[in-house]
């Protein structure tokens, strides 16, 4: 069992019950903070997007409209189920869960605390950290796809097929763009394990959050894993898989009462959960600054804040995408494609290199302000080769014999 | 525990096998074949590598049969197949191969090799003790055998680049020729 739940002092001492109730209380509490966190991002959403349109949003259901969520998914769950004749039924009943439950797993990796001690047991406020670390986000988002996908099909409809064979295409482009870019900033942390990531960045002073959260030594990386998070999570922009011009609703269209409601939370859930790891790869995590006036081991400063400031950052992320949402126009197809596939890659690429050559002089002490703009250069010079190698537009394509 | 885990994800692996071939439908062969996929990887996580469970389930299991699902979802699954052979000798040649593959393994499940035990070529990985599983490999893989490794990225970038090549030639000529999306798929799966 150890190779998954990684290397969390808990199981240092062996596992017995107490151990076990941990860990499942951790799951639990994952689960309903996700649930809970989704309900008020769909809200915080409206109320924001409302607000940048000049309009109200939701005010009737709650404070400030704050239970509208909670009222649309109750609706949803009694609503009568249909299902086309043409459907291929149990793949159909079998897509909404392909797409929910890795949306939950995700979420397994993110540190969201420090270090607490629980019933004489020390343990991280994470639910798992595995030696794959970010890894498992790859993981989970290949097999989120196949809900997406077989939905689409499974519905035995064209509007859902069509809105399924763009997802499945863009998703896969998306995720290659998001893994190099995530190699960018694990030439730096040197580990895949999330809490080593995270004990990396750990606050001291404010010139750490410049020198040590590695959203500035890596912010090329940084910069093409928000957009490709975006673009994975199907968010606008690029929310062409759903595209209602277009496709009616996309994969959805077919589904329905609860089965589509799931659709719904997979989706957001994905957003926050992309957001949570860009804030652990990224943005130091739950690191900040203590309360000085109480001593470092009181509850607050140990329990409170570590919680406190991933919540914080994770909300910041979360207010960019919103309005991103609220600001940008869908891209075109081939807008999409060609922006993964021709740009996001290779400058990955050659940040992963640039990176690379800063690490390795950091590491033999050479003069910072030689192999900085040496790099740099160097990347430049291949960024010219390859963009004389595209074609422009309206030059015909040498042809191939 | 562990033997619990290890029967639950062999008799995934084998229902899934077994669902591959006999699932009528080539969609729902493809879900049986990330059942199998996925379940391996769980057997791979046992035997705490997992790296190789990771890569499993990126890879294969997502990667390469959503590559197939979309082949599959673009030529249309209504196609019956036809079931007489166009090559006689192919069945019975399977048959033979499928049997002596069978007997290996059978052979190969009793053996050392398998079950575990020390052998002379059981040495511990050079740097053991060193990190993860990630590290050791990553090591492994840059040093002894860097040179498979660079071989192996060419021939990906040649299978890629002849996938694009055929695929231009037949989109010039006309209609483009469905099995170009499988050329690229395998050319990956190499």
């Amino acid at each position: 069992m150890s190779p998954i739940l990684g290397a969390d002092p808990l199981f240092s001492d062996g596992i017995d019950t107490t151990v076990v109730l941990i860990v499942i209380v951790k799951t639990i509490i994952v689960f309903a903070i996700l649930l809970v966190a989704v309900m008020f991002y769909v809200w915080f959403m409206r109320k924001v997007i409302a607000d940048m349109q000049n309009r109200i949003g939701p005010q009737k259901a709650g404070p400030f409209g704050a239970f509208q969520t909670l009222a649309d998914g109750i609706k949803l769950f009694f609503k009568e189920q249909s299902s086309p004749t043409s459907a291929d039924p149990p793949v159909f009943k079998l897509a909404p869960y392909l797409a929910i439950i890795p949306a939950f797993l995700a979420f397994a990796i993110v540190p969201i605390g420090g270090v607490v001690t629980v019933a004489g047991h020390e343990t991280y406020l994470q639910l798992a950290d595995p030696g794959i670390g970010v890894l498992w986000l790859l993981m989970m988002s290949g097999i989120g796809l196949y809900g997406v996908m077989l939905a689409g099909w499974a519905s035995g409809s064209k509007y859902p097929l069509l809105g399924s064979v763009r997802a499945s295409a863009q998703l896969l482009s998306y995720e290659a763009a998001l893994g190099l870019a995530i190699v960018g900033v694990l030439v730096h942390t040197g580990s895949l394990s999330t809490r080593t990531i995270v004990d990396q960045q750990a606050w001291d002073g404010v010139g750490s959050a410049f020198s040590q959260w590695y959203w500035l030594p890596a912010i090329g990386a940084f910069v093409i894993f928000c957009i490709s998070a975006i673009a994975e999570t199907n968010h606008p922009p690029f929310d062409l898989v759903e595209a209602e011009q277009e496709l009616v609703g996309g994969f959805h269209t077919e589904y329905t009462g609860i089965r589509f409601a799931i659709f719904f939370l997979a989706e957001f859930m994905n957003v926050i959960t992309m957001s949570a790891i860009a804030v652990t790869l990224f943005l130091g995590g739950p690191s900040g600054p203590a309360l000085g006036f109480l001593s470092a081991d009181s509850w607050v400063n140990v329990w409170v804040m570590p919680v406190f400031w991933f919540t914080l950052k994770v909300l910041v992320l979360l207010y960019a995408t919103v309005w991103v949402r609220a600001t940008l126009p869908r891209l075109r197809y081939d807008q999409l494609m060609s922006l993964g596939w021709k740009y996001l890659i290779e400058l990955a690429f050659l940040w992963a290199m640039i990176s690379a050559v800063v690490v390795v002089g950091a590491d033999q002490g050479w003069n910072r302000w030689v192999v900085v703009p040496s790099a740099i250069f160097g990347a430049g010079i291949i960024l010219a080769v390859l963009w004389a190698c595209i074609p422009r537009r309206g030059e015909s394509v040498e042809e191939i014999r | 525990m562990i033997p619990f885990l290890f029967f639950v994800a062999a008799a995934a692996t084998l229902a899934g096998g077994l669902g591959v071939v006999l699932a009528r439908n080539p969609v729902h062969s493809a879900l049986f074949l990330v059942m199998t996929l996925v379940s391996v990887a769980v057997l791979f996580l046992i035997q705490d590598a997992e790296l190789v469970a990771a890569v499993q389930v990126i890879v294969y299991a997502s990667a390469i049969v959503v590559l197939f699902l979309f082949v599959i979802m673009l030529l249309g699954v209504d196609r019956q197949e036809s079931m007489r052979d166009r090559i006689p000798y192919q069945r019975p040649a399977a048959i033979a191969l499928g049997v002596i593959l069978l007997a290996q393994l059978l052979w190969l499940a009793g053996h050392e090799w398998v079950t575990g035990q020390e052998t002379a070529s059981g040495v511990p990985i050079e740097g053991g003790g060193f990190g993860g599983n990630v590290e050791r490999v990553a090591r492994v893989l840059f040093t002894d055998y860097m040179w498979a490794f660079e071989i192996t990225a060419v021939l990906l970038v040649i299978a890629v680049v002849g996938a694009v090549v055929l695929a231009r030639r037949s989109g010039q000529k006309g209609e483009p020729v469905d099995d170009v999306d499988e050329a690229a798929t395998e050319g990956v799966d190499a």
